[in-house]
């Protein structure tokens, strides 16, 4: 992927990519000396939470939610990344803190490139918006959702999501509790 | 893309439930909480006001939403709670907890279970064997699943409550769900 293009500020999208939309690549430090790519997580559903900032009261109850859900999200075998604009050394004190179990990715430099990508950033405050993805295995956004900035969103949109995402004859679980069971659908009114 | 403004939950009330109250009662006003959640703990006193200056009109039901996470002693806590429960004492151990934050350390919630007149092995037993975790952690997914984003999250009529948690606030729902029915 080339950084440049990825990031070029052309046709940027005016709120949350719609489902259908392939999900654009990023490559984003995750660490001080660790970055991950999208690509990386090709071949199982992904979510992704963009959230305004480390530390404020709103986004460590949503994050702290999402943690407790993992167990949840790993029945269908999905990852979730966290992403604001905070850099790594923040993320990590933050991270450890809260004791969160799932990256934290830095959207740090440039500020908020990948969030505007995602129509997930707020020019104005220089945060990114409250905004939830779930990308399907081959890269393809299947449901995403603009939360009010003060509101935690919660997790039973993405879980909607996820099972909307199994179709019948791909039932891959090996997990028994899992009943393939699928909503309607996958976007939230 | 907006939010549904009002989220509904999922499991009905069942004989499976924490129930304090008629069944007869007009209102149900169901908690989703955890016992070492400190907004919880301050709603406590709120819902004891609302079942005090309700009666017989209005039933309450507790559900489990520990944020094992951040929040150490929420499962022993919640374990300690249902242990109690399969010995009809739930409400008693749940009185206790929730005035008794600073303290659910597993000796504490051990020596509660003396006050409250039963046999502390079988809280210490509850609590080393987890045998009620996955009630705990069914409590948790239906919560989720009703769209629970913390704690804690109130249900009157099995619909969100989304107002502040204060006695006002909290009885004009109540009455005006009342009304309805």
């Amino acid at each position: 992927m080339s950084d440049s293009h990825a990031y070029s500020n052309a046709s940027l999208p005016t709120g949350v990519l719609p489902p259908g939309t392939p999900a654009p690549d990023f490559r984003l430090p995750t660490t001080p000396d660790q970055c991950v790519s999208l690509s990386d997580f090709r071949g199982a559903p992904l979510i992704l939470a963009f959230y305004p900032a480390d530390w404020s009261p709103v986004c460590g109850d949503e994050l702290a939610l999402f943690n407790e859900v993992l167990p949840e999200f790993r029945r269908f075998h999905a990852a979730i990344l966290g992403i604001s604009v905070d850099g790594v050394w923040c993320h990590l004190a933050y991270a450890k803190d809260r004791k969160l179990r799932f990256p934290l990715l830095a959207d740090f430099e440039p500020k908020g490139a990948v969030s505007r990508l995602y129509g997930a950033f707020r020019p104005h405050e220089g945060v990114c918006e409250r905004a939830l993805y779930v990308i399907d295995a081959n890269g393809i956004i299947r449901w995403s959702y603009l939360s009010p900035i003060g509101l935690n969103p919660g997790a039973d949109g993405i879980l909607e999501a996820l099972e909307a995402l199994i179709p019948p004859q791909e039932n891959k679980t090996d997990d028994p509790a899992f009943d393939g069971k699928s909503h309607a659908s996958g976007q939230r009114a | 893309m907006t939010r549904h403004s009002t989220a509904n939950l999922t499991q009905a009330v069942s004989e499976h439930d924490h129930i304090r109250g008629p069944a007869t009662a007009l209102v149900t006003l169901l908690e989703y909480g955890d016992y070492e959640c400190p907004y919880c703990g301050a709603a406590h006193p709120v819902v004891e006001e609302l079942r005090k200056s309700l009666g017989d009109q209005m039933r309450f039901v507790f559900r489990h939403f520990p944020l094992t996470q951040i929040h150490e002693n929420a499962m022993s806590a919640a374990e300690s709670a249902e242990a109690a429960g399969a010995q009809d004492k739930f409400w008693e151990m749940h009185d206790i907890l929730y005035t008794n934050q600073q303290a659910l350390d597993p000796e504490s919630l051990v020596q509660y279970a003396s006050w409250i007149g039963i046999d502390p092995k079988t809280v210490a037993k509850a609590l080393s064997a987890h045998e009620f975790e996955d009630r705990i952690r069914a409590d948790f997914s239906t919560g989720i699943r009703s769209g629970v984003n913390g704690t804690p999250t109130f249900f009157i009529e099995g619909n969100r409550y989304n107002g502040p948690p204060d006695f006002d606030s909290m009885l004009a729902a109540i009455e005006l769900a009342e009304q309805k029915e």
